[in-house]
């Protein structure tokens, strides 16, 4: 029986189309642009919490120096350096500082420690909903909230009336544990070697525990104060009872009085050189250091700035 | 021969061997998965892994500081109670859809529902969870004054919205598979069409109707995007249906990414991939079996 001999090239052309398709954009580490040049790239992740930032930075970077592009992903602190051990990336962000087992790790991988840079500081907020009477909160109450073995469970325990009759169990938000501000308010509210108390909601993102709150009369929840939106309450926080309490802002941030602060960190493999010490040099200038203070974030201050001369 | 029948006979080997190719590569892939998470979490299991935290205990604590803990009793309380909650609305609904469409109604209807039940299948898990997160949550907590709308409730009323239309659609076709003469029969015996469906058609086509909901239990727990934006991503045993939970999907997918490889929290994970693929074989395996035993009479 003859058939037409059309099927299977038929076949054999839409393979071929399918794999030209695949074959299409390259994945190189350099770009051509549109008259021939080469892009360099500065592959860039890490930090939700800086996320945005370093977003706007490599935006804002593209105009200033149009020969370099700055690809930015986050995925978390732990991801970030995690990419930055297996060299896939040049730049790592980070809400937390790299422990040493991830140093050993990078030097046994790469032969090269990690650099770290200051880029700026971050107060972690605890916001609450709008509905929620209470102003302020000591440090000692958040861990009564959040530790594994505290006693607060009700709105009730801290002598607050919610509105509404649902409302007077406390809903802790929390963060998924490759978050770098997972592992800071930990360190800061309960200290080095104590737990979260099941039962928390861990949720993806800053943005995320935000926007949950804001729809949420009972919960309480932690993000940088760059999050903040006029439709959450921020807390002024105590160090212990009968402490002033102070509200996260650039002066308390930088003054260390507003006692859940840290430092916002990038990482590179040694050194950096070339395109990546540029970058990082156009970071700590007047500009890169406004952007930062754009996104809610506080500036480091001139006199810390590192010299990042080429 | 002339040459161009040789040519032909070439080819035709040529497309039957990639066709044949085809066909085999579905059970190399399920092996090959197979193969692969129990390679990976594996390792685990055979050095001093802690059968009993494992299954008995409700603390998961994978980055604790001081006391690391594999504890996955709630996380698997998580997974079932949203699962049964799920087939509570889904089974009922689905097998009712099934029964209009494949009894009451006329073709041109007919049609028209099994395509909109067909797309209703084809909305991405995600934006079943964006409807949990945005749209459930709110009304859950206005509705039941619950202090969260993620919880039981939620994930179980999105998974059931999933479920539906697989069981629908199977369920149809177990009816479908009920030979009309049944129907004649019974009908001429002056049986009413609800005595019809409740004495004839469901004891008939049970084992499909099984199958259906079985088949409906696997998508649910499997299912992961949509759960993880709705029932909240809380470690819980759960004591209401307005109780957050966790299931062992989601702890996967938030977890795995940030677990480094190889590490003890990786192969844990993989651990609970095992399980989980035991669960869904087991549930279709039981389908399949089912689905046999009606094809046979």
């Amino acid at each position: 029986m003859r058939r037409p001999a059309a099927t299977p090239s038929l076949v054999a052309a839409s393979l071929l189309a399918v794999g030209l398709l695949l074959a299409g954009p390259g994945c190189g580490g350099n770009k051509s642009t549109t008259n021939g040049h080469k892009k360099a790239v500065i592959q860039n992740a890490g930090s939700d919490t800086l996320v945005n930032v370093a977003q706007a930075w490599a935006e804002e970077y593209a105009e200033v120096e149009p020969t370099v592009s700055v690809e930015v992903s986050g995925g978390g602190s732990g991801t970030g350096i995690a990419a930055l051990i297996a060299g896939t990336v040049d730049i790592a962000n980070s809400s937390r500082h790299v422990t040493p087992e991830e140093a050993a790790r990078a030097k046994q991988n790469t032969g090269k420690e990690p650099v770290e840079f200051v880029v700026g500081y971050d107060a972690l907020a605890i916001f609450v909903n709008r509905a929620n009477p209470l102003e302020e909160i000591t440090i000692g109450q958040i861990a009564e909230i959040y530790a594994e073995k505290g006693r607060y469970t009700r709105w009730s325990d801290l002598g607050v009336q919610l509105p509404g009759k649902g409302g007077d169990k406390i809903i802790r938000v929390s963060r998924q544990s490759n978050s770098g501000t997972y592992h800071f308010f930990r360190e800061a509210i309960l200290g080095k070697k104590a737990d979260f108390r099941l039962g928390s909601l861990d949720l993806h993102g800053s943005k995320e525990v935000v926007e949950l709150i804001e729809r949420t009369p009972g919960a309480i929840g932690y993000s940088g104060m760059g999050y903040a939106t006029p439709r959450v309450k921020m807390l002024r926080v105590a160090k212990q009872p009968g402490a002033p309490s102070v509200l996260p802002c650039a002066e308390s941030t930088l003054n260390g009085s507003y006692p859940i602060a840290r430092p916002l960190l990038m990482y590179t493999l040694g050194e950096p050189t070339g395109h990546v010490r540029q970058y990082l040099r156009w970071i700590y200038s007047d500009a890169g250091q406004q952007r930062l203070a754009q996104c809610g974030y506080v500036p480091v201050p001139p006199e810390r700035r590192p010299r990042l001369d080429s | 021969m002339t040459k161009r029948g040789q040519r032909e006979i070439i080819l035709e080997w040529l497309i039957e061997s990639v066709i044949r190719l085809c066909g085999v590569s579905a059970i190399l892939f399920v092996f090959s998965i197979f193969f692969f998470v129990f390679r990976e979490g594996g390792a685990v299991l055979f050095k001093h892994f802690k059968f009993g935290e494992f299954f008995f205990s409700p603390e998961w604590y994978p980055s604790s500081p001081s006391h690391v803990r594999y504890g996955t009793l709630a996380l698997v309380a998580g997974t079932f109670s949203v699962t049964a909650l799920a087939m509570v609305i889904a089974v009922p609904f689905g097998i009712g859809a099934a029964i209009f469409v494949s009894e009451f109604c006329g073709p041109k209807l007919k049609e028209t529902l099994k395509i909109v039940i067909e797309l209703l299948a084809a909305i991405p898990s995600v934006v079943w969870g964006f409807i949990g997160l945005t749209v459930l949550n709110p009304l859950i907590i206005r509705l039941f004054d619950a202090p969260i709308g993620l919880n039981v409730l939620n994930g179980g009323v999105i998974l059931a919205l999933m479920s539906v239309p697989i069981i629908v659609s199977i369920g149809e076709d177990a009816l479908k598979a009920v030979p009309d003469s049944y129907r004649e029969a019974a009908l001429a015996l002056g049986a009413t069409r609800w005595q019809l469906i409740y004495r004839v058609l469901l004891p008939a086509a049970k084992n499909g109707l099984l199958a259906a909901g079985l088949l409906g239990v696997a998508r649910a727990v499997g299912e992961t995007m949509a759960v993880l934006m709705a029932t909240g991503h809380a470690i819980n045993i759960p004591t209401s249906l307005l109780d957050p939970v966790r299931t062992l999907t989601a702890t996967i997918a938030a977890e795995l990414g940030e677990a480094p490889v190889h590490s003890d929290h990786y192969r844990v994970l993989f651990v609970i991939g095992i399980l989980l693929f035991l669960i869904t074989t087991a549930v279709n395996l039981t389908a399949d079996l089912i689905i046999r035993g009606v094809r046979k009479k």
